[in-house]
């Protein structure tokens, strides 16, 4: 059976096809709010436990190696669950668009950009492990944020290429802060939990708005 | 002047076989499921316009293994991506030629 169409619907055609089959076009700017707002709410636990440890620390008049431990351990299992929690409800407004559009969300657009967001991601995760093992807490906060900033370019060839400039964006962030450490909640808050809104809106209301 | 209807192949005419060459022309390499899913046909259907593509000489077939189980995976020739620009300008010269 031969279909013959007109030749505009026909380009029209070609090019939807050729667009969703290179990148994954179901990302959806809700999963940017819903991830940055998860952030937030770490940030906001996590400034209340290391205040909390700095109060008890002046009380004590020093230094208390298990007191220490028990924060560092709180701060990670809060980093897993937030993290978590940002993958959980970004992977749920995705879905979300992607079925509305009665598009697959798991096809070779969407592995593609899984494993380039995840080369830089769990590399960047190894080392910060790494630097957690040798004590070194300062530069967690630039490391993470260069890491996904440098995810976020190498996935930006699989889904909305808008994700470039965030990912340049995290970059600049990670770098600035490296030279004002002391703030990295304030630099995690800005990079993980604003500029996810702010973009997640700004996607929203570009291709989502209907 | 030449009509460019001329230029269009009627190897493209089809939905499908079009659908094929668009992923093809953007993806190195494409597998049969892959492409079924992003098309959204039968097994059949699209086994019987691939093997007209592939005599044709537009898409070259490789056939693998994951496991056990058998890979066909698709690209696309260079005669293929010729034809396929050729008809792509055909068809942007017919809109042009009625605008």
């Amino acid at each position: 059976m031969t279909e013959h169409m007109q030749p505009l619907e026909a380009i029209q055609d070609i090019k939807k096809m050729m667009e969703r089959s290179s990148r994954f076009i179901s990302l959806s700017g809700l999963s940017g709010v819903s991830a940055g707002i998860c952030a937030l709410i770490g940030v906001w636990f996590a400034y209340q436990w290391i205040y909390k440890y700095y109060i008890r620390y002046e009380e004590r008049g020093g230094y208390d190696a298990l007191d220490f431990t028990k924060l560092t351990w709180n701060l990670i299992g809060l980093a897993i669950v937030i993290f978590a929690g940002a993958i959980l409800s970004a992977l749920y407004f995705t879905w979300r668009k992607a079925r509305r559009n009665k598009l697959p969300i798991w096809d070779h657009t969407s592995r593609k950009l899984i494993i380039n967001l995840c080369i830089p991601i769990v590399a960047g995760g190894i080392f910060v492990f790494g630097m957690l093992h040798y004590s070194e807490w300062r530069f967690i906060t630039p490391v993470c944020l260069i890491f996904y900033g440098l995810a976020l370019v190498n996935a930006s060839k699989y889904t909305l290429s808008d994700i470039r400039y965030v990912g340049l964006i995290e970059i600049t962030l990670g770098l600035i802060n490296m030279w004002w450490i002391g703030y990295g909640l304030y630099f995690w808050a800005a990079g993980f939990g604003i500029l996810h809104i702010v973009y997640g809106t700004l996607m929203w209301w570009k291709y989502d708005r209907s | 002047m030449k009509n460019p209807i001329e230029n269009l192949n009627k190897a493209f005419d089809s939905r499908i076989r079009m659908g094929v060459m668009s992923t093809l022309m953007v993806n190195n390499q494409i597998n049969f499921n892959d492409l079924k899913q992003m098309l959204g046909v039968t097994d059949g259907n699209l086994a019987s316009h691939l093997t007209n593509l592939e005599e044709n000489g537009f898409i070259k077939v490789h056939k693998g293994f994951i496991g056990r189980k058998t890979n066909t995976t698709y690209s696309i020739t260079k005669a293929g991506e010729k034809s396929f620009k050729e008809h792509i300008e055909a068809l942007e010269a017919i809109i042009k030629g009625v605008k």
